[in-house]
């Protein structure tokens, strides 16, 4: 089954290649990896889809807080969330046979960006299911799909869930048993500035100015 | 700068790359390197003469990150490892696989070819930290001097910490010629946050307190995380309070006394027929700091069936990996157990130690301990004699094969970190390193190298360190004529065809010599007592070769993929082996 995952990573040479090894690791195959900036100063922002047995979730977000460049794991597919996935299609095609191409593009509401003598280039938005769909159509009809460049999905969660959101909520219990090095755990981590309102639902969630922060020991 | 003078750890001050890399090490409390020097790592080894910091000089880069990691299981401090770029770091990968099985926290160095010219094949360049991703817990490529003491204090920080592990630093040479300010202060890592996926809520502890309750026959399995988290008198405080007796994974031995009455021994492939029975038997497994490796459970189906499972571990990725826990409890182990021994509630535990105490009486008769002296010397003799010789309370390092089990099985341990073996990758030649590094660490301790005639010479020449350091280490080298472990397993399941095991080796009592090193042959049991007296009496190395009976093999066995429960147990009419009349 599909396991999909946002990660947050420190944005650095070489990230890339510890997530990736990692799963090459666990002899886990990766559908789709987007990555790019995110809204924290010095991190990317991965949305990772992987095939994997349904209990291996959890032991692949283990595994991803293992990478020392690792700052943050959701693992997204298990809650409401939106996904977004681009692509951008050129099919073969000549003044005669574009008329029927332009309708399924209006259908699919995607757009042309494209057009030449021989083919055009269709960009579409959308879910991996619409994209799929799309192309089905295509596959099914006359028409020849020359190249299809795909972006692999990204996801974020519905809602007022910033990942510090998600932390302080999962923070509510206290646990012991962490175990720092030769450095002690500073005395107010970021989430004891957490306040969370009567109903669970977290306010005041404050910038960390020092953000990322690394290492979870 | 010389002889730990702190002005410099405690002002700010230029130095070049080189002298801010011995500045760090010293002021992570580091006395000890192991080393080999090498083009890329030359500037480091010129300003090694200004700062307190002894080097050992090894004789092939393995055996330093060996020396490291034992280093560091004997003290439980990091361990540092330094060699040269190209061929000195790749010599470094298996030693550096060997700690990361292990969760062994050490710091190893490599020089790199100048930043310059990185990517272009220059003479002994190679993408060490590329190569060694995935057999390290974290690795750095440092270009620029200013960038040296934070990554290097960071990295001594990632060893340590959680689950402990080993960190790869490797420096360019332009790195360590260049000059920058160091402020040791400064480049210190950022404080760690608790792992969000720590879950020892008082919720949990309740249920697992809960299962406690309720069981009738649990069983305590103590791994190496004892050793790790120094949860040593708060397992014992649950076993002894509960009632609750205690099986060993190989590297859990010493973790808990062998002498103390509810210790069972080691579980396992090569643990005794009772202490798995037992497992097999039992309603709970309670694992401490314990990774359910395969050599531990045999085949999965049928790994105690009956048993909950409560999995104490920091990492989280182990919980439900191999077995599933019913409760798992993520953190370290004294701190999870501190917060659970309050709550802990009173049991009478006698009946299931009785039962215990009564499959445990059926095996010992056909212990090979009991056999009368038949002229045979077997390696389990050696081993018993060995132990009796120093009560148990030797610091001991083993190599990888069928000596490594019998020392498991009849030394029995009684103290932490006395037991310094390669559990998870099985790593022959680790011994002789291991001992070196463990007696850098421990000097006031005797230390023993237990190796078969095969593993001994994968790393033989360290001979020479031992003799250039003056380190009284004594060794045993159980030799048997065959890489024994191979060759049991072919007498077993491939027809005693013993292709490519039976194995030549020099004299070893002449090597030994040839190096300045005392030895003596041992051909018989009568002769095991006084020279193990020889070797601890002497004043500087000494080493022993046991001449031992050749195709003898270890049980009980659990054939690879087994259950636990269907062990190959001792033979009774096995003219090699002992018989249960002969008791
Ligand atoms: C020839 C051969 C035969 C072998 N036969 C046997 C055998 O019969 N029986 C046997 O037991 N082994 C055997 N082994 C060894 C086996 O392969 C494993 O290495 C061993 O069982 C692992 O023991 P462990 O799980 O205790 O230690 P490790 O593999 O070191 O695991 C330690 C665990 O503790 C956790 N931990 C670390 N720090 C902490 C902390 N602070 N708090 C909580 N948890 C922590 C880690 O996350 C990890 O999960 C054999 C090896 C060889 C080479
Ligand atoms: C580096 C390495 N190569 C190969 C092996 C496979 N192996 C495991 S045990 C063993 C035999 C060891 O022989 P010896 O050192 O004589 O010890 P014995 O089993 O005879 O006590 C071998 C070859 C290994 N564990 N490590
Ligand atoms: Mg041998």
């Amino acid at each position: 089954m599909q396991h999909t995952f946002v990660a947050y990573v420190e944005d650095k040479p070489g990230v890339l290649t510890r997530v990736a090894s990692l799963f090459r690791r666990l002899n886990i195959n990766i559908v789709s990896l987007t990555v790019g900036r995110s809204e924290r100063q010095g991190a990317s922002r991965m949305t990772i889809v992987s095939d994997a047995l349904p209990a291996a979730g959890p032991r692949i977000m283990a595994s991803l807080y293992k990478l020392e460049n690792v700052i943050e794991v959701d693992d997204v597919g298990r809650f409401s969330s939106v996904s977004r996935e681009l692509a951008l299609i050129k099919v073969a095609a000549t003044p005669s046979t574009r008329s029927h191409l332009f309708e399924l593009v209006e259908v699919f509401r995607a757009r042309v960006v494209d057009l030449a003598t021989e083919s055009m280039m269709i960009e579409i938005t959308g879910t991996e299911s619409k994209i799929e769909g799309l192309l089905q159509v295509l596959n099914e009809s006359e028409d020849r799909v020359l190249e299809i460049c795909r972006t692999g999905q990204m996801v974020m969660r519905r809602g007022h869930h910033t990942s510090r959101v998600l932390q302080a909520l999962g923070d509510t219990e206290s646990v012991v048993g962490s175990k720092a090095g030769p450095f002690p755990a500073s005395e107010s981590g970021p989430q004891e500035e957490l306040s969370a309102s009567a109903d669970g639902e977290p306010e005041n969630i404050p910038a960390d100015p020092d953000f990322p922060d690394k290492n979870y020991r | 700068m010389k002889n730990g003078d702190s002005a410099i750890l405690n002002h700010p001050a230029r130095l070049t790359g080189a002298e801010i890399l011995w500045a760090t090490l010293e002021g992570e409390g580091v006395r000890e390197v192991f080393g080999y020097p090498g083009g890329a790592i030359l500037p480091a080894y010129d300003a090694l003469r200004k700062f307190p910091i002894r080097h050992i000089l090894v004789r092939h880069e393995q055996s330093a990150v060996h020396m490291a990691d034992a280093y560091a299981r004997a003290s439980g401090r990091v361990g540092v490892a330094v060699g040269t770029s190209g061929p000195g770091a790749t010599n470094m990968v298996t030693g550096l696989a060997t700690a990361k099985m292990d969760s062994s926290p050490i710091v190893v160095i490599t020089g790199q070819v100048s930043s310059k010219v990185l990517g272009t094949d220059a003479f002994q360049e190679v993408d060490i930290t590329g190569i060694t991703l995935p057999v390290t817990k974290h690795n750095y490529l440092v270009t620029r001097a200013e960038d040296l003491a934070p990554a290097l204090r960071e990295a001594f920080c990632i060893a340590a910490s959680g689950r402990p592990g080993p960190v790869l630093v490797d420096v360019t040479k332009d790195a360590q010629q260049a000059v920058a300010e160091f402020d040791f202060a400064a480049a210190a890592p950022r404080p760690a946050r608790p792992h969000p996926m720590l879950n020892a809520s008082p919720e949990r502890i309740a249920q697992a307190v809960e299962l406690l309750r309720a069981s009738r026959r649990p069983v305590i399995l103590a791994g190496n995380g004892i050793l790790k988290s120094g949860a040593m008198s708060q397992v014992r405080a649950l076993a002894e309070r509960a009632q609750i007796p205690v099986a060993c994974t190989l590297l859990g031995l010493g973790s808990f006394p062998a002498s103390h009455e509810l210790n069972l021994g080691m579980m396992g492939m090569h643990g005794e027929f009772f202490v798995n029975q037992s497992i097999q038997q039992a309603d709970l497994l309670i694992a401490c700091g314990m990774r359910f490796d395969d050599r531990v459970t045999g085949s999965l189906a049928t790994y105690a069936p009956q048993a909950k499972k409560i999995h104490i571990d920091i990492d989280p990725s182990e919980i439900d990996k191999n077995v599933h826990a019913d409760i798992a409890l993520i953190g370290d182990l004294a701190a999870v157990l501190d917060a659970l021994l309050p709550r802990l509630p009173s049991r009478d535990g006698s009946a299931w130690l009785k039962a215990i105490r009564a499959m445990k009486g059926a095996e010992s008769v056909r212990d090979i301990r009991n056999m009368p002296d038949n002229g045979h010397l077997y390696a389990a003799h050696v081993m018993h004699d060995l132990w009796h010789a120093t009560s148990g309370q030797a610091l001991i390092s083993t190599d990888v094969g069928q000596h490594q089990m019998w020392e498991a099985q009849y030394y029995k341990h009684e103290t932490p970190r006395s037991l310094i073996t390669s559990g998870g990758l099985g790593t022959m030649g680790f011994a002789l390193p291991a001992a070196i590094g463990a007696k850098i660490a421990c000097p006031e301790k005797e230390v023993w190298a237990i190796a078969g005639d095969g593993g001994f010479q994968m790393t033989s020449p360290e001979l020479a360190t031992i003799a250039q350091e003056h380190l009284d280490i004594n060794i045993a080298i159980i030799n048997n004529g065959y890489l024994g472990m191979v060759r049991q397993w072919q007498e077993a399941f491939y027809d005693k065809n013993y292709q490519s095991t039976p194995i030549l080796s020099p004299d070893f009592v002449k090597l030994a010599e040839a190096y300045g090193i005392r030895a003596a042959a041992v051909r018989t049991r009568g002769e095991v007592s006084g020279a193990v007296e020889e070797a601890r009496t002497h004043q500087g190395p000494f080493l022993i070769n046991f001449l031992v009976e050749q195709e003898d093999s270890v049980y009980p066995m659990v054939p690879s993929g087994a259950a636990l429960h269907e062990m190959i147990r001792r033979p009774q009419a096995n003219p090699l082996v002992e018989t249960a009349s002969d008791t």
